[in-house]
Order: structure tokens, then C-alpha cells, then sequence
């Protein structure tokens, strides 16, 4: 099968099978432990990079503007120097904070957004652990986050950050039933919580398309709770600027903040990750059953740029939403949520487990 | 013009102790200071067009005494009417409010309690507006800032 | 002398209140005022406003100025319509010495009016999709502005603080080419307007964020001296181009946008109309503007206003401004008050956003479009 050339199996296997020629069993584990930490990291702080880089480029062209365009060609460098200039600035420590929670916070929520990403499959034989559970792993450890934004809120002292966090708390808790239930749906659907699994179930045929309209509705009810999720877009009251300053972040400088800065752009990237995953078929490329010559021609395009395009798409259109819509109010959100996406979601989930005993979507 | 007049004289009917000028601007009424609120009243309550609408409180200092000056308009034919009270005692300057009848008085009356220190009888919120408390009163003609001196050759 | 001023002690707040400052530097506030608002969670108990962070005194230092000093602090107060608040000044010094001004400069000061007007309420529409996070009204609000600032500069040299009005005209000529552009902004603009309705007024969000938002009936309008679209949005009848026109309005067709709502989306509503209204007033002013007529009458060197009282009333973008002046006779005013819009429009916050939430007193905040340096003078 042409899949297997782009595969990423027999380099990892191959690094696997030297490290334990050169070391015992229990040494190669832990060179392999330390050589993945270090991928993920460049990845991650490149990537986030990136996207704050692509961020600003997006809303420049929504807002009329060219965006950065000075540092590197195009303004590529644009963030390696804000970043550098973060690192180099003053950690102000605030009078009767809370020191030790303080500092703690940070840490927390960049974790849970560092730990949802070691289940990510990013194409084929590129997957640091196939759990099992996989999504669940992944819900569970990305809602670690809002400890984070509460202990943040709390030890800042700050009442700007109090009501900012707060707000996120009451958000995040809310929307997390929602998140968790449409991707119920694709579970549903593909009868497994394994992301390797549920991508390759996708290979004739994308969820989105073989599961139509209660799948589309998943699909969509996704997209904005999981907008809501990571505080982003018409959602973002846990830092509303106009109202709350900076709200649970107030109180940070330096690098502190940029990790913060950080974990919510990985958050952002993880949540397109898994609508890309569950609903557009990760890595898998565009497949229509029975056309064998364009399923071919698409299986040449490698299953990394697959999950990356997708994944950036949906990307776009969180970013799409946070720079055209206005910010809803927190008893509005709550509604939304309380009256009208949860019965939904739990309409649909009844829906999607009558199509699937029925055998109602395409095959 | 005649309904005017018309007006002019039934206001001076209900307010029997108001002098009356009519060559200025606006048709100007003026009341003893101790009459002021009930004279307020009066407009407020008028029954053909009734002065709902405190346009403009102000105070000017004349230096032998200070007039309060209110440009009142009813928004039913857009009349409008000029009352002033002359305050003689500079040093004790008292008023009542008219806050009761025109909320915006409230704030335009700090405002010139801020600047005269004029004070206002029964007002709900007589606090100094833009100045500290121990600075002097600006807008009287005999004001001298200590602090910056800026004289100008008048 | 703080016990003699402040005669008794005013208890503005209890011990154990959430107080949160919003101010003085506030993103939402547009300048320094500051608000002291007691929250109970996110409900809005009450809320002190402070001002006086940039009280300059204006009244005082136009106390021994000139009348054509004077004029240059005018541009100083509401600083977005510097244009209208120096013609209030002009037309009150006018009309205390009987000058005829010709008509030429009746024509192009309410076409700078009625710019200043769009450019005032493209700011705010800008500011207020801000305010309630939709961030890209901004650009678009400043793209459109900066057509009229382009005008502005090509005639006078200057876009924000022109000090083109003097007492008796123009102090110069426009651009030859003011005509021209005009009529091209207003065809410019006219194609713009739908993205306006499109990013902004038809959002469904927008809506739940200002519908029935700050309720303001016409009665508590009228009693808290609401003016300009913020109390036209409650059905206050109170534009004083019609109640009291001044210059060219009497001879120009347009009717005065009125809302009865009351609510955020009202006050809205009525900018968004004016800035159409505006347009259409453009057109007719444009197309009829006399090209000879010179742009100034014959004034002496040294004004000396007669001694009496003088009273103009002109409305800016955010409502009346009345300019008070007493004369002694001498060539600066004995005493000159300015009655400002915005001092009036703020005092009413506190009512309408008593019971609501932060977010809605920003957004109330936002409709009701506050100039802090018009407010302290």
C-alpha cells in the first residue's frame, strides 16, 4: 500500500531496535522517554510560535492590515523576538500574593496542554502513546487546565484576576460535558476510544461525510464548545479585555505569562487536533469509496501534511470566529450551554446511537 | 410673540416676586434667593409647557455677589426661559437645591460647589468634584493660586 | 477648611463591599475616568463615578484669553467634535456683535459639522464593538475615518484639534479640491455602510448584548439632561439643529433620527442613522455651496463682545453644548461656561447600570459614548 512509504513506523522502529542493541531494555526505555520529551518540546514551543505568528497574520488580513512584516521576511521572526523580549522581562512578584500558588500556576495549565498532546496521532506511526482510552485520556487532561487558571486567579490577590478566573472556572466546567459528549458521538460511531483506531476506521470515508447530518451536528456543537473550552473567540470572558483587563492573567510578566500566552495557543491547537482526528479523518487522506484512481492520487500526499492541513483549517475557523464575533456575557454563555447545547448534544447522542443500531450511515 | 407675551404674563402671575426682563436673549426671570426652589417649582410644574428640561446651571461671580444662573427649556415647544438668583453674602453662600426637581442638578451643582463653593441647601451629595478638599474655590474672580502663579497682564 | 467645605461626611460605601476600579486606566472607560463599582458576583450594586483626572480649568484660563484664544481651548474639550464646539463659541460671539456671516461659511462649516459628526460616531462605532469584544470593528471604523481626517488635514493642516473657525468666518480658505473630495467620501462611504451592518448590527451576539441593555425612558432622559443619540435613543426630542437651528440647518431637509427603546441598541441605532442622515445633509450642502463669497466678514482686529449675556446652543456628536459667556464689555470674557453633553450624559450610568452585570455596564458605558475630557473641562 502507497500509505506505507510515508509511514513513520519504520523510523521509530528502527531507532527503537538500535537503542536496545546499544543498552539494556530498561536504559533504552528511558533515552527513548528523554529523546520524545525533547521532540515534543522544540515541537511544542515551535508550534506554538507559530501560531501566534499565524494568529496575527489571520487577523491582520480580517482587519484590513499586513500584520508583522518586519522582523525576517514576511514577519516570520516576529515571534522569536516577542519571545526573546518575554524571557529577558522582569518577573514582578505582587505584594500578599500567594508565592508558592503563584508560581505554581503556570506550570499547571502549560502541563495539561503538554500532556494532551502525547495522544495526538500526527500521522501514521507518529504517535508517542495509543492509549486505549484515548480520547478520554485526552478530555481528562486538557480540563486539568482550568486548576491552573483557578489557583492563578486566586493567588494573584488580584480581584480584576479573581472574577476573571471565576468566570473561567464556571466556562470550562460547563462546556466540558458538551466537549465530551459530541465526541461521544464519533465513539459512538466508531466503536472505540482509541485514536489510532478511530482513524483508521475513517479510510473509506471521513466520519463527518459516512456519519451526515447527526455527525455534521457533532461536529459542529464541537467546534463551539470547544471554542468555549480553551477561552477563545466570542467565549473569551475569562480574560475580557474591556471588562477584566487581562482577568486571570493580570498579574503576570515575563515568562510566566508567556507560558500561559503559550498554553492557550496549544490548547487551541490540540481541540483542532482532535475535531481534525475524530471527524476529518486525521491523517488519513480524502478517500471516496470505490473512486480506487483518486484515492490513489491522494494517498501520494503524505499523511503528516493531511493531519496538519486539516487541523490548520479548523484552526482558521477558531480564529475566524474570535476576530469577527463580540464576546457574549456570562450568564448568556451559561444559558447557551445549560439550555441549548447540552439537551442538543444529548438529543444527538440518542440520534447517533439509533442510526448506528440501525446501521443508518455510510459504510 | 403675542403668545409670548401671553406666557411671559402668566408666569409673572404665579410668580408674583419675580422681576422680569424681556429685552435680553431669552426671557430672563429673577428671584430672591430664598424663593429660588419655589420658583423652580412653578416652572417645572407650568401647565401649558412645562420646563422639564434643566438645559444649564451655572454661577458668575460679580465680585459684590454671586448669580446663579439656571437655562431652563420645556421640550414640548422648546421654550426657553433664564432664572437667576443673586447670592449677596459671598463668604456664606447658600442656595436651596433644585436636585429634587432636575436630577442633572445634582451633578451641575457640585460642579459649581466645586468652583464657587456656593453650597446647596438639602443637596443628597455635596462633595467637592474635580479639586481636593482644602483647595481653594477657582472660578471666583478673587481666587489666587498659591502653587502655580500664573498672572496674566488683564 | 475640609471640614468647613464638606459639611457633613457622605457615606458612599459599607465596609465590607466588593469594590472593584474600573479606571483610571481602564480600556473601557476611553480616557481617565474612573468608576468605583460594588459588585455582588458579577451584578453591579453601584457604582461611583470619579472624575477630574484632566481638569484643566478651561473656564478659567478662557477668563483672560481672548475670544479668539478661546476658541482654541474649545477644541480641547470634546476633542472629536473640535469643529462643532468652536462654532458654538463663533455663532454666541457673532450674534453678540450682529455680524452677517456670509453664506459660503454657513455652508462649509455645516459640512465640516456634519464630517465631524460621521467622524465622531466612526470612532465610536469602532470603540464600542470594542468594548464588547469584537475587535475588528475598530480597523474598519479607523479605516473610514481616516478619509475625513485626509479632508480635514488637506483643508486646515490639521485632523484632530482644527482650530478653522474664528469669530466672523474661516480663517482661511478651503482646499480647492474640498468639494470634490467630500463628494467622493460620500459616495466612498455610502458603499461602506453595509459592512458596518453586516460585522456589527445584524450580529446575534450584538444583539443579546444590547437589547434591552440600560434601559433609559424619555422622562428619566429629560430629567437627567441626556442629550445628542444617546437621548434621542429614549424618544427625547432634543436635536438643536431642528429645536434651535443655528447657521444653515434651517434651509436643509433632514429629519431627527428617534428611538423610543431607550436601550443600548437604540442609542446605536440612532448614531448609525445619524451617520446616513449626515450623509444625506452632506449631498445637499455640497451640491449647493456658493463658490464665491469669501470665506470670512469683516471683523475688527480686537473683538469686544457688548456688555450682556450670550447664549448658543449647537449640538455636537454627543449631544448640546451650550457655550455661556458674560461680558463686561472688555475683550475677554468676564465669565464663559461651557454646558457639555458628555458632563450630563454620564451621571446617568449609575441608574441604568444598577442590577446589570460588568459586562453590561461596559456595554452601556459604550452606548452612551463618553468623552472624558468634555466631561471635565
Amino acid at each position: 500500500m502507497i500509505l506505507d512509504i510515508y509511514s513513520f513506523s519504520t523510523l521509530t522502529s528502527s531507532i527503537d531496535n538500535s537503542l536496545h542493541n546499544m543498552m539494556s531494555p530498561w536504559m533504552a526505555t528511558l533515552t527513548e522517554f528523554v529523546l520524545v520529551g525533547i521532540v515534543f518540546l522544540l515541537f511544542y514551543a515551535l508550534l506554538g510560535l507559530f501560531l501566534v505568528y499565524l494568529e496575527r497574520k489571520v487577523c491582520a488580513v480580517i482587519q484590513n492590515r499586513i500584520g508583522p512584516n518586519r522582523v525576517g521576511r514576511w514577519g516570520i521572526f516576529q515571534t522569536f523576538a516577542d519571545f526573546i523580549k518575554l524571557l529577558m522581562k522582569e518577573l514582578i512578584t505582587i505584594k500578599h500574593a500567594d508565592k508558592f500558588l503563584f508560581n505554581l500556576a503556570p506550570f499547571i495549565v502549560i502541563i495539561a496542554s503538554f500532556m494532551a498532546m502525547a495522544a495526538l496521532p500526527f500521522a501514521k506511526g507518529l504517535q508517542a502513546i495509543d492509549f486505549n482510552i484515548g480520547i478520554f485520556y485526552v478530555i481528562a487532561v486538557s480540563s486539568l487546565g482550568v486548576v491552573g487558571i483557578l489557583i492563578a486567579g486566586w493567588s494573584s490577590n488580584s480581584k480584576y484576576s479573581l472574577i476573571g478566573a471565576m468566570r473561567s472556572g464556571a466556562q470550562i466546567i460547563s462546556y466540558e460535558l458538551s466537549v465530551g459528549l459530541s465526541l461521544l458521538a464519533i465513539v459512538i460511531f466508531s466503536g472505540s476510544m482509541q485514536l489510532s483506531t478511530i482513524v483508521e476506521s475513517q479510510a473509506d470515508g471521513w466520519w463527518i461525510f459516512k456519519g451526515h447530518i447527526p455527525a455534521f451536528i457533532a461536529f459542529v456543537l464541537y467546534l463551539i464548545t470547544a471554542t468555549a473550552e480553551i477561552n477563545r473567540g466570542p467565549f473569551d470572558l475569562a480574560e475580557a479585555e474591556s471588562e477584566l483587563t487581562a482577568g486571570f492573567h493580570t498579574e503576570y510578566s515575563g515568562i510566566k505569562f508567556a507560558f500561559f500566552f503559550l498554553a492557550e495557543y496549544m490548547n487551541m491547537f490540540i481541540v483542532s487536533a482532535i475535531a481534525a482526528t475524530l471527524f476529518l479523518g486525521g491523517w488519513m487522506p480524502f478517500h471516496i469509496g470505490g473512486w480506487e484512481g483518486f484515492n490513489q492520487i491522494m494517498d501520494y500526499i503524505p499523511s503528516i501534511l493531511w493531519f496538519f492541513g486539516k487541523t490548520f483549517v479548523v484552526i482558521y475557523i477558531i480564529m475566524w470566529f474570535k476576530w469577527t464575533f463580540p464576546r457574549l456575557r456570562i450568564d448568556q454563555m451559561l444559558n447557551l450551554e445549560w439550555k441549548y447545547l447540552l439537551p442538543l448534544n444529548l438529543m444527538n447522542t440518542v440520534i447517533i446511537s439509533f442510526v448506528v443500531l440501525m446501521g443508518l450511515y455510510f459504510k | 410673540m403675542e403668545k409670548n407675551n401671553e406666557f411671559m404674563e402668566s408666569v409673572s402671575k404665579a410668580i408674583p416676586y419675580c422681576a422680569l426682563r424681556q429685552d435680553t436673549q431669552y426671557p430672563e426671570l429673577i428671584v430672591p434667593a430664598g424663593k429660588l426652589h419655589e420658583a423652580a417649582e412653578v416652572l417645572k410644574n407650568y401647565k401649558e409647557h412645562p420646563f422639564d428640561y434643566l438645559v444649564s446651571l451655572t454661577a458668575v461671580d460679580h465680585l459684590e455677589k454671586f448669580t446663579m444662573v439656571y437655562h431652563l427649556e420645556s421640550t414640548h415647544t422648546h421654550t426657553m426661559i433664564v432664572l437667576k438668583a443673586d447670592l449677596e453674602d459671598r463668604d456664606k453662600a447658600k442656595i436651596d437645591t433644585v436636585s429634587d426637581l432636575w436630577i442633572t442638578a445634582e451633578f451641575h451643582e457640585r460642579e459649581v460647589f466645586d468652583l464657587f463653593g456656593i453650597r446647596f441647601n438639602n443637596h443628597p451629595d455635596l462633595r467637592r468634584f474635580f479639586l481636593e478638599d482644602d483647595y481653594g474655590y477657582p472660578l471666583r474672580k478673587d481666587f489666587k493660586d498659591e502653587v502655580n502663579i500664573i498672572e496674566y497682564p488683564n | 477648611m475640609s471640614e468647613e467645605t464638606v459639611e457633613k461626611k457622605i457615606i458612599l460605601k459599607e465596609e465590607d463591599d466588593y469594590i472593584v476600579n474600573m479606571g483610571p486606566q481602564h480600556p473601557s472607560t476611553h480616557g481617565v475616568l474612573r468608576l468605583e463599582v460594588c459588585l455582588s458576583g458579577e451584578t453591579v450594586n453601584y457604582m461611583i463615578p470619579h472624575i477630574g483626572y484632566i481638569h484643566r480649568g478651561i473656564e478659567k484660563m478662557a477668563e483672560s484669553d481672548t475670544y479668539k484664544q478661546v476658541i482654541h481651548l474649545t477644541d480641547r474639550m470634546d476633542y472629536l467634535s473640535s469643529h462643532i464646539n468652536n462654532e458654538a463659541v463663533c455663532l454666541a460671539v457673532e450674534e453678540a456683535l450682529g455680524v452677517e456671516v456670509p453664506e459660503r461659511v454657513q455652508y462649509i462649516r455645516a459640512i465640516l459639522d456634519e464630517l465631524t459628526r460621521i467622524a465622531s460616531h466612526n470612532l465610536w462605532w469602532s470603540a464600542f464593538g470594542m468594548d464588547l469584544g469584537a475587535l475588528t470593528t475598530f480597523f474598519y471604523g479607523m479605516r473610514d475615518r481616516e478619509k475625513i481626517l485626509s479632508i480635514f488635514e488637506e483643508s486646515f493642516g490639521s485632523r484632530l484639534l482644527h482650530s478653522f473657525n474664528t469669530p466672523g468666518g474661516l480663517l482661511h480658505d478651503v482646499h480647492p479640491d474640498f468639494r470634490k473630495h467630500t463628494l467622493e467620501y460620500v459616495k466612498y462611504f455610502r458603499k461602506k455602510l453595509p459592512d458596518y451592518k453586516n460585522l456589527l448590527t445584524d450580529n446575534v451576539i450584538f444583539h443579546n448584548r444590547t437589547i434591552g441593555i440600560g434601559v433609559m425612558d424619555k422622562k428619566m432622559a429629560i430629567n437627567y439632561g441626556v442629550t445628542g443619540p444617546s437621548g434621542r435613543g429614549s424618544g427625547f426630542s432634543c436635536d438643536i439643529r431642528k429645536a434651535a437651528p443655528y447657521g444653515i440647518y434651517d434651509k436643509v431637509k433632514f429629519k431627527e433620527i428617534l428611538y423610543h427603546e431607550g436601550d443600548s441598541f437604540a442609542r446605536y441605532k440612532v448614531r448609525m442613522d445619524e451617520m446616513v442622515e449626515s450623509l444625506n445633509i452632506l449631498e445637499q450642502l455640497v451640491d449647493n455651496m456658493p463658490e464665491e463669497g469669501g470665506f470670512t466678514a469683516k471683523m475688527k482686529p480686537v473683538i469686544k463682545l457688548p456688555e450682556g449675556e450670550y447664549y448658543q446652543r449647537v449640538e455636537t456628536a454627543r449631544g448640546e453644548l451650550g457655550v455661556y459667556i458674560v461680558s463686561k464689555g472688555a475683550k475677554y470674557p468676564y465669565r464663559i461656561k461651557f454646558r457639555s453633553p458628555n458632563f450630563s450624559n454620564l451621571f446617568v450610568l449609575n441608574t441604568l447600570s444598577k442590577g446589570g452585570i460588568i459586562a453590561d455596564l461596559v456595554a452601556i458605558c459604550g452606548s452612551l459614548d463618553l468623552v472624558i475630557p468634555d466631561i471635565d473641562r
